[in-house]
């Protein structure tokens, strides 16, 4: 069924009796020319691409929960492409790309909201920083504005801006970030890629790789042995669990990062902010309840719960910087798992394994790469090397000495 | 999450900061492949799901450079001992510094 005003239409006026599950409950068939394991945004957006863009259709995505179970249904929804180092504006640019053209791409409502990121500055040095990130972003041809504290306090004037500790001088501006809506980006790409007819395959735990003579021929599930021709690995924050069934280890810990959502309440802010002197971002979802986050809990961990110390942190950073938030409830907070990896940027590649291929390392920030990291990742396993766009990301950079460190804090994944 | 330090007892693990696995040894420099050595020490990690020996420093209280044995799934601390005794442990010619 496409979607569209009519369809909405004539539903309504028959008492939406008519809608239709968006895909297939598919059980697993003995051979696929691609098997993606993870059924998370990534997983199905390289799905989709595969069929959309190379023509592969006999392909199967295996999810081991339900689709959006995961780390999908976890983040705090923010889009944004204001890096700093050329290797990730190009690719995070791309993606912002594919969100704008996303809905019409997929018929599908994600909710792309182009709200704003507004990263707010502190001092002067930050200031720097920030003009010179802002810099990059427009050498690239990425929208970024510098503000100044006016047009801050004019934008958002519940804000502490002059604390004594950290008093807020201005802001970086990416007026085209915002949000989408993290679910329907989920069931968006698994209705397209079913309708190419990808097999979406839900409760099916992979739990072994098939591996002859250097080469992967299928994987054993919880629903069976599936040969494949290819396999791609798309489980950030498992990765690490699925590369040992390979023999091969990692430049990735397994992290914990908490989200929390407030009480709902009128429109509040308008933006995306994120505090420069702590890490503290939230923006308000459409029911009006405020999404906030910040650090990782810091040690390796597979819970996905995190610890009250962090809770406090980003709590305290949150008042400091918009003191009104002390009077909000929190209703829900939850922890989702992270591939922190060496340099804190991703890896889109090839492995030692023929025919295995390897998207990971998504560290905090893997929601807003969701498109272009499916697209990328079906470049890469369909032409058996990796696009331009992701020709940096790989998994043999560590070894190289070619690291993307974006935050420039070294081998420390928990500082990234 | 709770760590028992062996001077202090049991304390809030916000008292303590992380560093990470604590099997990575440092290869030898002067070694032929020490290259290959060194990316594996500085980047490679097995990070398991169950027990992991790992370094924690508890910088809001003794200053003692700990290695805490804790299972990364449900949180449990099975062994903590002071990293100078592993240390030691590993390498009983040498001298490990207080």
């Amino acid at each position: 069924m496409k979607y569209s005003i009519f369809s909405l239409a004539s539903e309504a006026l028959l008492g939406h009796g008519g809608w239709q599950p968006v895909w297939r409950d598919a059980a697993p068939k003995a051979n696929y020319d691609v098997v993606i394991i993870g059924g998370g945004g990534h997983g199905l957006a390289t799905a989709y691409y595969l069929a959309k863009e190379h023509g592969l259709t006999n392909v199967a995505v295996l999810e081991k929960g339900w689709i959006g179970s995961g780390n999908a249904g976890r983040n705090t929804t923010i889009i944004r492409s204001n890096y700093l180092l050329p290797q990730n504006i190009r690719f995070y640019e791309w993606s912002m790309k594919l969100w704008e053209g996303l809905e019409r791409d997929l018929n599908y409502n994600t909710m792309v909201s182009q709200r704003g990121v507004v990263n707010l500055y502190h001092s002067d040095a930050q200031r720097d920083a920030f003009a010179r990130r802002g810099n990059a972003m427009r050498l690239n041809g990425v929208d970024a504005e510098l503000l100044d504290r006016a047009q801050v306090r004019a934008m958002l004037p519940f804000l502490d801006y002059d604390n004594a500790r950290f008093p807020i001088h201005g802001a970086l501006l990416q007026r085209r970030g915002g949000t989408a809506r993290h679910d329907a980006v989920v069931w968006g790409y698994a209705r397209a890629a079913d309708q190419r007819g990808v097999d979406i395959i839900q409760n099916c735990e992979v739990t072994g790789l098939t591996i002859r003579d250097g080469r992967i021929t299928g994987v054993e599930t919880t629903r069976g042995d599936i040969r494949a021709q290819k396999v791609g690995l798309a489980v950030a924050g498992s990765t690490s669990l699925l590369t040992s069934m390979a023999g091969l280890r990692m430049p990735i810990e397994a992290h914990v990062i908490q989200a929390f959502v407030t009480e709902g309440i009128k429109p509040a802010i308008d933006c995306v902010m994120t505090f420069g002197a702590g890490h503290f971002y939230i923006s308000q979802s459409d029911k009006g309840g405020l999404v906030f986050g910040g650090d990782v809990d810091g040690y390796n961990t597979y819970a996905q719960r995190g610890n009250l110390p962090t809770v406090e942190d980003i709590i305290e950073g949150g008042v400091a910087l918009w003191p009104g938030l002390g009077r909000l409830r929190v209703l829900r907070h939850w922890g989702g798992l992270l591939d922190m990896s060496m340099d804190g940027s991703p890896i889109i590649d090839r492995t030692p394994i023929a025919g295995l291929y390897l998207n990971a390392g998504w560290n905090y920030g893997g929601f807003k790469a969701t498109p272009a990291s499916g697209w990328c990742f079906a470049y890469t396993i369909a032409r058996g090397e990796p696009h331009a766009l992701n020709s940096a990301f790989r998994l043999d950079r560590f070894a190289a000495g070619n690291v993307i460190d974006e935050k420039g804090v070294g081998a420390q994944p928990n500082l990234h | 999450m709770r760590i028992f330090c062996p001077y202090c007892g049991e304390r809030g693990n916000e008292e303590f900061s992380y560093l990470g696995d604590a099997s990575p040894v440092r290869p030898d420099p002067a070694a032929a492949n020490a290259a290959e050595k060194f990316a594996d020490y500085v980047y490679l990690r097995d990070n398991p799901r169950g027990p992991l020996r790992e370094l924690w420093y508890h910088a809001a209280g003794c200053h003692s450079w700990l290695v805490v044995t804790r299972d990364t799934f449900t949180h449990e601390i099975s062994r903590v001992e002071f990293a100078r005794d592993v240390a030691a442990a590993r390498n009983p010619a040498a001298e490990v510094g207080g």
